[in-house]
Formats: C-alpha cells, structure tokens, sequence
C-alpha cells in the first residue's frame, strides 16, 4: 500500500541501486552471454552514444543536425589510418579530437546563422565526406578501402561499455552546467537568450563539437567490427537516420529519452532488418513520422502525462466521498 | 580546350534549367510554408522512375509522361501538407519548434518514399534514351533532349514566376509567405494555400523528374544528389527567392559540367559544399536574397 509513497522518499537510493545492478550486468556480461548477443549489446551501446550526444545538441538547441555519421565515419577512417601506428586508446581519443576539430569547422561556418542554414549543410554532409574520402584516399594511396585487424569481442564491448558511460555522464553534467541551461534557452527562444548575455554561437558551436566527439571516438571503436571499410561503408546515411529516429522516439529533451530509444531500436533493428530488408525502413519512417506528429516529447515525455492523468485519477478515488460535498459548499 | 570549356559551359547551361526547377520547388516550399522539404529530391526519383514505368509499358513518350507526374506529385505534396504539416503546425508552441519538427518529419518521409521506390523498382537505372539526337553547332555536340529540356525548365520557371507575381492566387501565396496571419484576416484560406504551395513545389519536381529522365537515366538512389543540389541551389539563390533560385541553379549547372569534365566527376559534391561554405561566410543571404 505504501509503495508509492516509498518510492518517492527512497527515489534517489532506488536510482542508484539501479544503476548499479545494471552496471553490474553490464560489466559481468561478456562471462555468460553468448557472442551474437555480444554483439547485439555492442550494437545497443553505439547506438546509446549517438543518440545521446545527438539529443544533447539538437534536442536542447532545437538545431537539428542531420549528420551523426559524418562524425562517426569520420572516426571509422581515424581508426583505418593510425591502426598500425599508435595504440587502441589512443586512437580514441584522437578519433573523437579530429570529430571535435571538424565539427567545430562546420559550425563556426553555419552555427552563426540562425535557421535553417545549419540543417541545409548538415543534410549533405556525409556524402560530401564520403566522396571527399574516396577521392583523397585514391590520390594519396592509390587504393580503395581498408582492412583493419579484427580485436575480440570483449574488447570492444567493454571500450564501448567505457565509452557510453563516460558519455551519459558528461551529458548528465553538461545538462546541468551554465553550458546545458544555456543550450535550452537557446532552444525556447534564441533571441532572448541572446538578450540575457549568452553568447549564442559559442554556446552552440562548443556543445556541437563536443556532441560530435562522443560519436567519432564512437566510430573509432567500430571500425574493428567492420574488418574491410570504404568510403561508402563508413559514411552511410543509416547511421544518420537511426540515431535521430531513436532519439526522437525515445524524447530527444530527456537524458534518459535517447538511451530507451536506442535500447529499442537496437533490438528491434537487428531482428527486423534480416527478417523484412527495405520493408523495416518504410516501417521506421512511419514510425519517425508518427512519433513526432503524436508525441512530441518522446515515449519518456509520456509519463509526466501520464502520471498526471493517473494522478487525477487516483485523488478522485482516494477522496470519493469527500470530494462531492465539498463541491457543494 | 577553349571549345571543350564552350561546350561545358554550354551543357551545364542546358542541365542548370533541371535544377533551377528543382530548386524554386523547393524555396516556395520552404518561402510558403516553412517546411524545409528534403524529400523533395525523392519527389524527383519518384517522378522519374514513373516516366519510365509510364513511357516503356505504355509507350507514351517522356514529355507526355510529365503531364501525368506533374499533376501526380501536385496531389501528393498537397496531401502531404494536409495530413502531416497541417496538424504539426497547430500542435507546435513556435514557428522555430515547428521548422525544426518539419524538418524532421521529412526526414522520416524521405526514406519512406526511398524504400518503397526500392521495393517498386530496384536499384538498376532505367535507361529511355527519348530524343537522343546529336546535334553539331559551331564544333560543340549537343543533345537534342539536353535542349529540349531545358527549354520546357524555362518555360515553366517563368510561367511559374509570372503566375506568382500576376495572378490573383499567386498572390495570395505571397501575402501567405509573408505574413500568413495578416493574409488570413484579408479573407486568404491559409491553410488551403499552404497546402497548394507545398502541392506546387512538388508538381515541379514531377515536372524535373521526366526532364531528368529524358537525358540520364533514372534510378531509385537519385533522390539524395538531387535534394543536395536543390538544397545548395536555394542558398545560392537566397532561401525563399524564386527567381533568385533559377539563377543560382543554371550557375551551380555549369559548375558542376565543368568539375566533371575538366577535374574528377567524384569532387562534384566536394565543390558545392566548398561553394556553399564560401558563400555562408560571404553572403549567407544569397545572390538575389534580401538584407
């Protein structure tokens, strides 16, 4: 009976414990699952990173960015080039710099323009690198694509597993900081934040980048899954759409909005996209299309809006009795 | 090699018409009713490959063929515009909340459309070959649907300007562009207006589509390149200028023949951003845009 009552005193231990259990999971998982799910939870992880670090741009500053794979190939390539010279880690990190540093380009370019400037460019933009890439990579190397060494398994699971951390919890921080209350007002109305002493385009410029980062380092760990990558294959439009339908499904506002979105998606992609090739796009279109027009604020927007409705519901019942003769008086 | 420059320059004239029609779809589109139409591209795709279903089982050439996908996308955009941006632009706080929701919603129908004009027609190109006469003039080689295209791309463009800036509905569509809530309270049917706007941006499309397919042809992954071009064309031309977008597109037409034919066809669309990039730290209002 007293559940919900200790649930709402307990809710910070609750989440914790939470937590917890799920990174104990997490962590113990390469012992006792199997390698396809493995690698279906890697898959899951990727996807975390780019739909959050997406939603922290975009869905705060209202800027939409139609281009997550243009920084995550953009760490595939990172990867093909400094394999054999430097170590993993390292690799990493300069994988999610030279994401950061391009990123940071394109948005002293575009991000200094209100409207849609920013979308327009970002639209193209994966093509443009891929083709960039293709050209570059035949004049310099005189070949098409690479091979990369194959690392086992739980490597990559568990530099993933890092990585998504290390992610949430900087957006978990960011979204707190001046930076996230900045973001947010320049999502509600950009010319009175402006008016309130934020400079705008730096705000946007540096959340942007640093968005950007987490998915290039993002890429830097993938590029060892895929064992032969091209242009083609690093920038494909795909990774751009699902961060974003995921995102969006999810409640691109919320922390939590992208990672339940990617978690589903994940799943449901890997199951769907063998069973029905082409027909799970249409599907997932739909549901893009869908989500946006009936729930603008995500499946975790519903539960404010639930709760609410259910709230409501439950007083009225609690009352009963007592509500109608007050409604007399 | 000064005639080889003539000649690109020429062809890429004669293909800048295409984009030029593309492009104004889209800036009325966007000019209108605010919706940043990235499907727009998949519009031309699907007009195309209907040229080829249309004009191959049922023999009817390709220029007739866009007097049945130019009306056939107006129908298309108009539903479109009334069963999702209709409803999204009343349950949205701001017209900045609604462009950004807008531009995600046709993110999500340009791959609805992708897909299922994969599904239809694979992923092959759809050769028509209609017109495919050479024609020698001072040195220089042309094709007769090159010419023939083209001059269709004008010949609509202007119809589309003079209707635009003469006609009673054209302008009303202007008034709506400009301030739809003023132009509701002079008796303007906004909504019905916004609707045939988004319908018109796409009839040109269903007219590039054809055009396009009478000269290379059509396959079901041309959407992409031709949303890029028309996307770069409008900046170009400034967002929401229509007379402004025809220009920039016969501009970005020789562009692109001259990167193909004197450089390496793969850095077409590394140029137009290079284009695009000089030009939002120049100009970001566009040749013809205002302010």
């Amino acid at each position: 009976m007293d559940i919900t009552r200790f649930i709402s005193t307990h809710k910070k231990s609750l989440l914790v414990a939470f937590l917890v259990l799920l990174l104990i999971f997490l962590t113990t998982f390469p012992l006792y699952g199997g390698v396809y799910h493995v690698r279906v939870l890697i898959a899951v992880l990727t996807f975390v990173i780019l739909a959050a670090s997406w939603a922290m741009f975009s869905g705060s500053t209202g800027y939409m960015s139609l281009a997550p794979a243009a920084f995550f190939g953009l760490g595939i390539y990172t990867m093909c080039v400094l394999e054999k010279e430097l170590p993993f880690l390292i690799i990493i990190v300069i994988g999610g710099l030279v994401a950061f540093a391009f990123a940071l380009l394109v948005g002293l370019v575009t991000l200094r323009l209100k409207g849609m400037y920013f979308a327009i460019f970002t639209f193209g933009l994966v093509v443009f690198m891929s083709e960039l890439i293709n050209y570059l990579e035949v004049a310099l190397t005189g070949t098409h694509g690479w091979h990369i060494t194959p690392l086992g398994n739980t490597t990559i699971f568990y530099t993933m597993l890092i990585l998504a951390v290390v992610t949430v919890l900087a957006i978990y921080f960011i979204r707190r900081s001046r930076l996230g209350l900045a973001m947010n007002s320049i999502g509600g109305n950009e010319d009175a934040a402006e008016h309130m002493g934020i400079n705008t385009t730096r705000v946007k410029v540096l959340t942007f980048a640093i968005s950007s980062m987490f998915m290039g380092a993002a890429g830097v760990i993938t590029a060892p899954i895929l064992i032969y990558v091209n242009s083609s294959i690093a920038f494909s439009t795909y990774y751009s759409f699902m961060p974003i339908l995921m995102a969006v499904f999810g409640g691109m506002a919320y922390l939590y909005g992208p990672i339940i979105g990617a978690v589903v998606f994940a799943y449901l992609e890997r199951i769907v996209r063998n069973e029905f090739p082409d027909y799970f796009m249409i599907g997932f279109g739909i549901i893009l299309v869908v989500v946006i027009l009936f729930l603008p604020n995500g499946l975790v927007g519903l539960v404010p809006e639930l709760r609410g409705k259910l709230g409501g519901v439950i007083a009225k019942l609690r009352k009963g009795g007592q509500a109608e003769p007050h409604a007399n008086t | 090699m000064i005639d080889r420059v003539l000649q690109l320059i020429i062809t890429g004239i004669l293909a800048g018409g295409i984009y030029g029609l593309l492009a104004m779809g889209l800036s009325l589109q966007y000019g209108v009713c605010r919706v940043l139409n990235i499907t727009h591209g998949e519009f031309v795709m699907l007009a195309g490959v209907l040229t080829y279903t249309i004009s191959t089982s049922l023999g009817i050439n390709p220029l007739v063929a866009a007097a049945i996908t130019g009306p056939l996308m107006f129908v298309l955009g108009f539903l479109l515009h009334i069963t999702l941006f209709r409803g999204l632009k009343t349950r949205t706080p701001s017209p900045a909340v609604f462009e950004g929701s807008a531009l995600l919603v046709a993110f999500g129908v340009m791959y609805v459309i992708l897909y299922l004009g994969k599904i239809g027609w694979g992923g092959l190109p759809m050769p028509i070959y209609y017109l495919n006469k050479t024609l020698h003039f001072a040195g220089m080689t042309f094709f007769l649907n090159q010419i023939i295209a083209f001059a269709i791309a004008v010949a609509i463009g202007v119809g589309i300007y003079v209707f635009l800036s003469r006609s009673r509905l054209g302008r009303a569509i202007r008034a709506t562009a400009e301030d739809p809530a003023t132009a509701g309270l002079m008796g303007v049917n906004v909504n019905l207006i916004l609707a045939f706007s988004f319908g018109l941006g796409a009839f040109l499309a269903g007219i590039a589509g054809p055009l396009s397919a009478m000269i290379s042809p059509p396959k079901t992954s041309m959407g992409f390149s031709n949303t890029v071009i028309a996307l770069i064309v409008v900046v170009l031309g400034g967002l929401g200028s229509v007379p402004g977008s025809f220009i920039a597109g016969i501009i970005i037409g020789i562009v692109s023949f001259l990167v193909i034919g004197l450089w390496e066809p793969v850095l077409t669309v590394p140029v137009y951003y290079a284009i695009l990039m000089i030009l939002l730290l120049v100009r970001p209002a566009g040749l013809l845009g205002k302010k």
